[in-house]
C-alpha cells in the first residue's frame, strides 16, 4: 500500500530538506575511527565491491564504496556525502576493517627529504 | 598501524601519493581564489573538527582546557602524473582559531600566506604560526585592483619576514599567477628540507 514498499529507493524529500539523519547516527555515536590515523589527505580506494544486497551496508557506506572506485581522499569523499570528516572517518575505518576499501596514509613530514618527490612535484607544476 | 594499511593495499592498486598544501591568510586576503585558479576540480568544501590536544597553556582553573571546533575549508586538486596528487587547503575566515591548526599541518609540504598590503597585519598569525612549527612557507602579496602596489622590500619590513623566506607579488585571480607561488613553494621546502638549491638555471632567491 505504502509508495515506499513499491519503490523502497523513492527518496522522500528533497536534498534542500538537509539531512534527515545526524552525522553520529551514522556512526552509531563513534567520533573515533577504529585505527589509523585518517589524515584530510589519507586516500581511500575500494578493493571489493559491494551489493547492497549480501553486504549489509548502510546506504552510506555503500556510496563510500562506489565513490571510491577511483582513488578518493577523506576531504572528497566528506565534501562529495556532504558529511563532516570525522564521520568518514568513522566509516572508512569500518569498510577497511571488513575488507571492502584499502588505505594509503600520506607521507610524514619526516618522509619529505625525498628529493624526487619534489623535483617530480616541480615538473608537474611547470608543466600544467 | 600504517604498515597494516600498506599491506592491504600492496598488488591490488597502485594509489597516487598525496601530498598537502596549506594556503592561509587574513580574512578576504583571497585564498579561496586561488585554490580554485590552480585546482583541475571545483573547489569542494569540507567539514574539520579541530581539537588542540594539551596544548601548554597556564592553566590556573584546572578546568578542561581541550578546546574543539569546526571549521570549514575549501579545497582543490592538482593530478601531477600517476604518482602524485596535490591537494591545497584553505581556510577561509577561520584565523582566530590558528592555534588548532596543528591537525592540519601535520605532514604538509608546506604553506602559502597571502598577504594583502591592505590589511597586513591579518596575516600576522599565520606567519607566527609557520615560524613557530618550522613548517616551510612563502608570502604571497595578492594584488587587489585599486589597492598601493608596494615594493616588496617594504612589505618584508612591514611583516619582520626573515630574510630566507621567500616573498612574491600575484594574482590570485591568474592561473600563471598561482602556478608560479605554488612552484615558488615546493622551491623553497626543498631547499629547507634539503639543503639543495633546486633545479639549476633559476633566477635568484627573492629579497
Amino acid at each position: 500500500m505504502s509508495p515506499f514498499e513499491e519503490h523502497p529507493e523513492t527518496q522522500w524529500v528533497g536534498e534542500e530538506a538537509g539531512p534527515i539523519v545526524r552525522p553520529y547516527v551514522l556512526t552509531r555515536g563513534r567520533t573515533e575511527p577504529t585505527r589509523g590515523r585518517f589524515d584530510l589527505i589519507t586516500l581511500a580506494v575500494t578493493v571489493r565491491s559491494a551489493s547492497p544486497r549480501e553486504s549489509g551496508l548502510d546506504p552510506e557506506c555503500l556510496a563510500i564504496v562506489r565513490f571510491c572506485r577511483q582513488p578518493q581522499s577523506v576531504a572528497e569523499i566528506a565534501a562529495h556525502m556532504n558529511l563532516p570528516a570525522g564521520t568518514i572517518r568513522v566509516l572508512l575505518s569500518d569498510l577497511l576493517d571488513q575488507g571492502f576499501i584499502a588505505l594509503q596514509e600520506p607521507h610524514s613530514e619526516t618522509d619529505m627529504h625525498d628529493e624526487s618527490l619534489y623535483r617530480a612535484v616541480l615538473d608537474g607544476l611547470r608543466a600544467l | 598501524m600504517d604498515s597494516a594499511h600498506s599491506s592491504r593495499d600492496a598488488g591490488q592498486v597502485k594509489l597516487p601519493r598525496a601530498i598537502k598544501i596549506l594556503v592561509a591568510g587574513g580574512f578576504g586576503a583571497g585564498k579561496t581564489t586561488l585554490v580554485g585558479t590552480v585546482s583541475e576540480i571545483e573547489p569542494l568544501r569540507t567539514e574539520e573538527t579541530l581539537t588542540n590536544r594539551g596544548v601548554g597553556v597556564d592553566d590556573l582553573s584546572g578546568v578542561e582546557t581541550k578546546q574543539t571546533t569546526t571549521v570549514a575549508m575549501d579545497f582543490g586538486r592538482i593530478t601531477i602524473g600517476d604518482d602524485y596528487r596535490l591537494y591545497l587547503f584553505g581556510t577561509p575566515g577561520q584565523e582566530r582559531f590558528w592555534f588548532l591548526w596543528d591537525e592540519l599541518a601535520l605532514g604538509a609540504l608546506g604553506a602559502v600566506v597571502l598577504a594583502d598590503t591592505r590589511r597586513l597585519a591579518d596575516c600576522f598569525p599565520s606567519l607566527d604560526y609557520f615560524e613557530r612549527r618550522e613548517t616551510p612557507f612563502i608570502v604571497a602579496v595578492n594584488c587587489f585592483d585599486g589597492a598601493r602596489r608596494y615594493d616588496l622590500d617594504e612589505v618584508r619590513l612591514g611583516l619582520t619576514l626573515h630574510p630566507d623566506i621567500p616573498i612574491v607579488l600575484c594574482d590570485a585571480r591568474e592561473r600563471e599567477s598561482g602556478k608560479e607561488v605554488l612552484i615558488t613553494l615546493v622551491e623553497h621546502a626543498m631547499k629547507m628540507r634539503l639543503g639543495t638549491a633546486p633545479a639549476a638555471g633559476n633566477t635568484a632567491p627573492a629579497t
